[in-house]
């Protein structure tokens, strides 16, 4: 098995008439398969590996505690108060369905636009989608108080002739955000089955030819089934696309429906999408850097890659930016007087240093990837992405919160401090995530094996270079394009 | 390397999987519609009581009034369970020396309540006023069955949320002149349905259902 040498060749500029390789080094497409399953087959990951998994675990073991402690004990041990019945959990759970929409998006509306650089990412950004929405899925469940009755989240018919409100936002959110799961599941699995068998035929135990074997339901590559593959997987591009959209719409319905002022906005459901995706861009980035450079690859998820992403993440700051500044012009256009007082209070009220930690790091820091310089640097994205990451939690924190806090009526004003076991919450599901993206990176091939094969320039068939690399003849495609059937 | 593959007749297990697959969530719908239920949990709840006093025998035989025992249905929430001195008001004359009633006569001896069990037992988050269904004609038979008829007093109705509800938003099968109240017989065998929709304008019957009618 030969490597190939991982070096940041510069592929992010542009040749007229030519297009930019997206997969570099790689000569054929069995190297390509060879430095993709390579961190699933090696005996041993590197030793950051176990050193994130370790700290992602005893997070998890902090979950199971602190979620079994909420439960044993009731929502008090939260530090919510009356007015402030949301903070972290709420907090949490739209921070985590936000990232969700990077994924969706690099593979749904990408894919139909077809932008051939989302193979390189699509795969673990996918995984991550689905990663996040598990742990946004957590805080509804827990913060209900008696998870048992969990169950009444869905109109189930019951003994108490009781259903969920329907005219609620909350109830929408229960189905926007199943649907979303379940789609984004099915996505990530059609995907996944023709790199499953790839695993199958090339792994070398009976146990790992059993579960990669059952899970890529008897794939044998023919045409048929690859036909059939990508009908499916078009129909499922298809029905994710709404689904980046509606999802983050429906879940600022929560809000905006309400009548609080700072929570009460029209511009709510676009706001929230831009943020959803400049949020999971960031995410994407922030693991993707690592996670080229631990498994060796750099080749695959190139410079350009992470420039567009860079770009994407640039453009999102901006709506974001922009929303920021039309809520405090609506705030003065609009005269009223709550509306006023509601973002007055949260550039200069009692947490204007969270709302001034969003704005540096959502709005102005962003700013710097206008710069080429700093798109293509590997250090200076990845601190940008975890400003974004940070900044986007403090948005949803700022937005719950600072609403809540200081209300309608002076008399019911409080103060929201988190306590131990907010905190505890909040690192666990972070701590959950690691563990589900390390178990991932393990296991499952980090970028889609049989796509990004297809944008290298190998997989056109009248692509004539498999002379210079291989000697005329060798390959069934080569032989296929020297007959230059082009009519 | 040959390729691994399942053999042949595991894709006779395809099916299968499919069939619990898409079985599963009406499963599941129907385990909380009707697993959930007290009819399915408590199911004609008849608890062993203290002493074996018959309803049959009293109401049905005898002919005892239900508010000679339970006396205070007309006029508070809660209809009470007569204290022994109920019973020695007869039973110091009547079967004075029966075994059946050696613990009433301990009871009245002591001092010490009877523990009777209660078999009508609702939620403690739920507050049912039998004053007002009472005074406004709805019968004791329509959530206790027929008394007079049980030796044991056991559930007769499943007393569940649900079924509440279906009474409140349609009363109508469900009333009758307050005064007949403790007769225990069906309403409709005997008053039309034009009768009992004049009873509920009559009686001003407008039973809502907002969850603080029952949950304060």
């Amino acid at each position: 098995m030969s490597t190939i040498p991982a070096h940041d060749i510069d592929n992010t500029g542009d040749v007229p008439g030519k297009r930019a390789a997206l997969v570099l080094g790689h000569t054929d497409f069995h190297q390509v398969t060879n430095t993709i399953c390579r961190p699933n087959e090696t005996r041993k990951p590197p030793m950051a590996w176990y050193i994130m998994f370790g700290i992602s675990m005893l997070l998890v073991m902090n979950l199971g505690f602190v979620v079994h402690y909420l439960i044993f004990t009731g929502v008090g041990v939260w530090g919510l108060n009356n007015p402030v019945m949301w903070a972290f959990d709420i907090t949490n759970f739209v921070f985590w369905v936000g990232i969700g929409h990077a994924g969706t998006l690099i593979s749904a509306i990408l894919f139909l636009f077809r932008q051939k650089w989302r193979t390189g990412i699509n795969r673990f950004a996918e995984a991550m989608t689905i990663f996040a929405v598990i742990c946004a899925g957590l805080f509804p469940g827990i913060h209900v108080g008696r998870v048992w009755l969990a169950y009444w989240l869905f109109p189930i018919p019951n003994q108490m002739a009781m259903w969920p409100q329907f005219r609620s936002p909350l109830l929408w959110d229960v189905f926007a955000v199943s649907t979303y799961f379940t789609v984004s599941l099915l996505f990530w699995y059609v995907g996944l089955v023709p790199d499953l068998a790839t695993m199958r035929d090339r792994a070398k135990g009976k146990v790992q030819q059993m579960a990669y074997g059952l899970f890529s339901l008897g794939w044998r590559g023919s045409n048929r089934h690859w036909h059939r593959y990508e009908r499916a997987y078009l129909l499922l591009a298809a029905l994710s696309t709404p689904l980046v959209l509606s999802v983050h719409s429906v879940v600022s319905f929560d809000f905006a429906t309400s009548q609080l002022p700072g929570w009460h906005t029209t511009i709510f459901p676009p706001y929230f999408v831009a943020g959803a995706i400049f949020s999971g861009f960031a995410m994407v980035v922030t693991l993707a850097v690592p996670a080229r450079e631990l498994f060796g690859l750099k080749n695959l998820i190139t410079l350009r890659h992470l420039d567009n992403m860079n770009k994407v993440i640039l453009v999102t700051g901006c709506m974001v930016g922009y929303a920021y500044g039309m809520e405090f012009f609506i705030a003065w256009y609009s005269g009223a007087l709550y509306e006023k007082f509601a973002f007055m209070n949260r550039a200069f009220g009692q947490y204007a240093w969270a709302y001034w930690i969003m704005v540096s790091c959502n709005v102005i820091t962003p700013q710097l990837f206008w710069f080429k310089k700093v798109r293509t640097s590997i250090p200076l994205m990845f601190i940008l992405s975890l400003f974004v990451n940070v900044g986007m939690w403090f948005e949803r924190f700022v937005i719950i919160v600072t609403s809540l806090a200081n209300d309608f009526l002076p008399s019911s004003w409080d103060r929201f401090v988190p306590t131990w076991v907010d905190i505890g919450t909040m690192l666990g599901a972070f701590g959950l995530f690691g563990v589900l993206f390390l178990l991932f990176c393990r296991f499952l091939p980090m970028i889609a094996i049989a796509e990004v094969k297809g944008v290298m320039p190998q997989a056109d068939p009248h692509w004539e270079g498999w002379h210079q690399s291989h000697g005329a003849g060798s390959n069934p495609a080569a032989a296929h394009s020297a007959q230059g059937d082009n009519s | 390397m040959s390729r691994f593959l399942f053999p042949r007749w595991s894709n006779a297990l395809l099916p299968f999987v499919l069939i619990v697959g898409a079985i599963a969530p009406l499963y599941v719908s129907l385990l909380v519609a009707y697993g959930f239920s007290p009819k399915t949990l408590d199911g004609q709840y008849q608890p062993e009581q203290p002493v074996p006093y018959s309803h049959a025998l009293h109401v049905g035989k005898l002919g005892l009034d239900c508010r000679y025992c339970h006396n205070t249905v007309e006029t508070a929430s809660h209809a009470a369970v007569p204290p022994t001195q109920t019973c020695m008001n007869c039973h110091t004359q009547i079967h004075k020396d029966s075994p059946r009633l050696v613990k009433v006569r301990e009871s009245y001896e002591t001092g010490m309540p009877i523990e009777w069990i209660k078999v009508h037992k609702l939620g403690d988050y739920a507050y049912f006023n039998h004053a007002a269904h009472v005074t406004r004609g709805v019968s004791c038979v329509e959530c206790h069955g027929r008394v007079d008829q049980m030796e044991v007093v056991h559930r007769a109705q499943p007393l569940a949320m649900g079924w509440c509800l279906d009474c409140h938003r349609n009363p109508v099968d469900h009333v009758r002149p307050p005064e007949e109240v403790f007769a225990l017989w069906k309403p409709t065998d005997t008053w039309t349905k034009d009768e009992r929709l004049e009873l509920i304008k009559k009686n001003d019957i407008h039973p809502n259902d907002y969850c603080s009618t029952c949950h304060r």
